[in-house]
């Protein structure tokens, strides 16, 4: 068959409005899953116990299976209950709880690690126990994790193509449609690729000067 | 020195981009001599060592050891060759012992003879044997150097080196990693080499030894040979301001 | 929870892991040629093959698994690569996370201090030498945790080959999802399996971590 790049450009608006959906799908899950760390590892940590280990075996599930077969379980299992959301959100939902448990795992251990004395001198000074996480020790955890959850974070976009299985237009099932009307596969998958690596290019850069700007705030 | 010399340094030149660290340095050591390179950190007095076996080649001069020149110009293979020869001549020994740790002290005294000496393995152990026991560590042969003690590890790094059989031993500061109440152990067996006329270039911060053991002494600084001469001329009598300045800087240091 | 219901189709289920097993191991087998590989070539004293090297580690740490995948599948055949599915499956995911092992690889290698290094060549031992006896036997010990986490990665990274039809446990419990209408049992039994076989693998890491660690 051949290679024929020829046909690449006729299709760029559609790959191009599917890296913006990409971006988005990466934006939106990573704030997810960051926020959802956050507090995913404040209840592994703190919660009472009837709530913790449940959470802990939710957390061991979640670790221990494939994304896809979580993307599935949410998107229809959502419908099963009734609830019919858009593809988009169940993208969103599904890579932003994935990650939001990594992340916990790093901000777990992050809290452990900030000095005990830290929490002793907050209550010492009247602050509630809550306060004293919320204004003291989980802010500095975050910090030291800022790296390893951008790591994360960069796994995120690549893992972001495994949405257009249940049905995300982002970049890949544009290349999909691409594909489906002119038969070139190997084309489209390499343009997909390219606009998979400079936006992960683009992530590392921006990763880097925070890593650097944290490095230089201590 | 009218013999010929056994290790020829001619003309040593190194830098690292703008930055000259050996300015045309020559040095001739003749068999049997041992030769002591004293000097500030940062006078090029390792590099020169490491120089020595072609560790850290030379920008440019010539290295020989008897007929052969160290650092010839060759093709990659051919050098690789040709080094991996060289440098079974020529033991040395690190400051901070680079013993392997995954193995033995028996096996690291046997790995490189058997390898590339074509010893046995029954051959290899009673070298091992032999030169542990030269340098009191025999008890400690199946020990792991995670199991010794600095002094120790440090006495297992030359019988490594000594059971290549080298023509020549260099010592890149043998005992600056230790806590002092180890050097002397690591001192005396350096002693005994030198009490057996073997050709050593040792650098060192102590002075003591360095005047008690060496028949020359070098003093470097800022990439140059500022004085030479026999040891009780340097330690007692120096020329040189700048030689006079170090001694002295550093008999205070030591004295402290 | 419907239990007549998993009763029933557990048994395609044991199949679609043995798939996944299969899957798992050939894909590490290659991942650990394609690393070791990766890493001679990112050490090399030669600038071009240190190029190619970390070319193949950008690429393939820089694109998504399930794209290379799609390209040498689907696109494979217009370059004359003509894979079934599961033979696509083991040489993507396997080339993929060879990208990882070369980081994972290299990284035990440089790690090992350059005074072990030295001491090896001021013997007289080759390049080669140095690497093989000294070199490795210690960086072996540093990779082998690393490496599992790799591994771990990799075998829930088997389930993209679901998106190419591959009969493992993702695409079953797909399947059974769409004629059941049962997510969560499906997951749940894809899960202990899959789950069961990160904990085995796990736990066979541990001891050879165990194993060979320095006294």
């Amino acid at each position: 068959m051949g290679l024929d790049f020829s046909v690449v450009p006729k299709y760029l608006d559609v790959i191009f409005l599917g890296a913006l959906w990409t971006i988005a799908i990466t934006v939106a899950a990573a704030l997810l899953s960051f926020v959802g760390g956050i507090l995913f590892a404040v209840i592994a940590l703190y919660a009472p116990k009837p709530v913790r280990l449940p959470f802990r075996a939710f957390e061991w599930l979640f670790m221990g299976t494939p994304l896809l077969l979580q993307l599935f379980l949410i998107y229809f299992g959502l419908v099963q209950v009734g609830i019919d959301l858009p593809a988009f959100v169940a993208g969103v939902i599904g890579l932003g709880l994935h990650f939001a448990v990594y992340n916990s795992e790093l901000i777990q251990t992050a809290i452990l690690a900030v000095d005990r004395g830290q929490m002793e001198a907050a209550r010492t000074l009247g602050l509630s126990r809550g306060q004293a996480l919320r204004r003291v020790v989980v802010p500095q955890a975050v910090r030291d994790v800022i790296p390893p959850i951008g790591n994360n974070m960069i796994a995120l976009l690549k893992d972001s193509a495994l949405v257009s299985v249940i049905g995300v237009a982002e970049l890949t099932l544009s290349a999909q449609l691409a594909i489906g009307r002119t038969y070139r596969p190997f084309e489209f998958y390499v343009v997909a690729a390219l606009f998979y690596y400079v936006i992960n290019l683009a992530m590392e850069a921006v990763l880097r000067r925070v890593e650097r700007r944290i490095q230089a705030s201590r | 020195m009218t013999e010929k010399p056994f290790v020829d340094i001619r003309h040593a030149q190194k830098s690292f981009g703008s930055l000259e660290v050996l300015k045309d340095i020559n040095l001739q050591v003749s068999r049997g001599q041992i030769v002591a390179i004293i000097g500030p950190s940062g006078s090029g007095k390792s590099t020169l060592l490491r120089a020595i076996n072609d560790l850290d080649p030379l920008t440019g001069g010539e290295v020989w050891l008897e007929d052969t020149q160290v650092n010839k110009k060759l093709p990659h293979r051919q050098y690789e060759k040709h080094i991996n020869q060289v440098r079974q001549d020529i033991g040395m020994v690190f400051q901070h012992f680079n013993l392997f740790p995954h193995l033995t002290v028996r096996e690291n005294i046997k790995l490189a003879p058997k390898m590339l000496k074509g010893l046995s393995d029954a051959e290899a152990d009673k070298l091992a044997e032999e030169q542990l026991d030269k340098v009191g560590m025999l008890e400690r042969i199946d020990y792991y150097p995670s199991q010794l003690s600095g002094g120790q590890k440090q006495r297992v790094a030359i019988a490594r080196a000594l059971a290549m059989k080298p023509k020549v031993m260099l010592f890149d500061e043998a005992t600056s990693a230790l806590d002092p109440e180890l050097v002397e152990e690591v001192n005396l067996v350096m002693k005994k080499l030198a009490e057996e006329h073997m050709t050593m270039i040792i650098v060192t911060h102590e002075m003591g030894f360095a005047e008690s053991v060496c028949d020359r002494v070098l003093f470097m600084d800022q990439g140059v040979v500022v004085e030479e001469g026999p040891p009780d001329v340097i330690f007692r009598n120096p020329t040189n301001e700048r030689t006079r300045n170090f001694l002295r800087k550093h008999l205070a240091n030591a004295n402290k | 929870m419907d239990i007549e219901l998993i009763l029933k189709v557990y048994p395609y289920f044991i199949e679609a892991a043995w798939v996944t097993i299969q899957l798992s191991v050939l894909t590490t087998l290659l991942g650990l040629t394609c690393g070791a590989l990766g890493a001679a070539a990112r050490l090399s004293r030669l600038a071009v093959v240190r190029f190619l090297g970390a070319a193949y580690v950008s690429f393939f740490r820089g694109t998504p698994a399930l794209i290379q995948l799609f390209l040498l599948y689907f696109g494979g055949p217009q370059i004359g690569i003509q894979l079934d599915a599961f033979e696509a499956g083991v040489i993507g995911l396997g080339v993929n996370i060879g990208a990882y092992m070369t980081e994972t690889i290299r990284g035990g290698i440089i790690a090992i201090d350059k005074g072990q290094r030295e001491a090896a060549r001021t013997l007289g031992m080759s390049r080669w030498q140095a690497m093989r006896y000294v070199i490795l036997p210690q960086a072996a010990r540093l990779m082998i945790r690393p490496l599992g986490v790799n591994i771990n990665a990799l075998i829930k990274g088997t389930a993209l080959v679901a998106a190419i039809s591959v009969v493992e446990l993702t695409y079953t419990a797909q399947r059974f999802i769409g004629s059941t209408y049962k997510p969560f049992e499906m997951f749940l039994i894809s899960g202990i399996l899959y789950m069961a076989i990160i904990y085995v693998t796990g736990r066979g890491i541990a001891w050879l971590d165990r194993r060979v660690r320095i006294v």
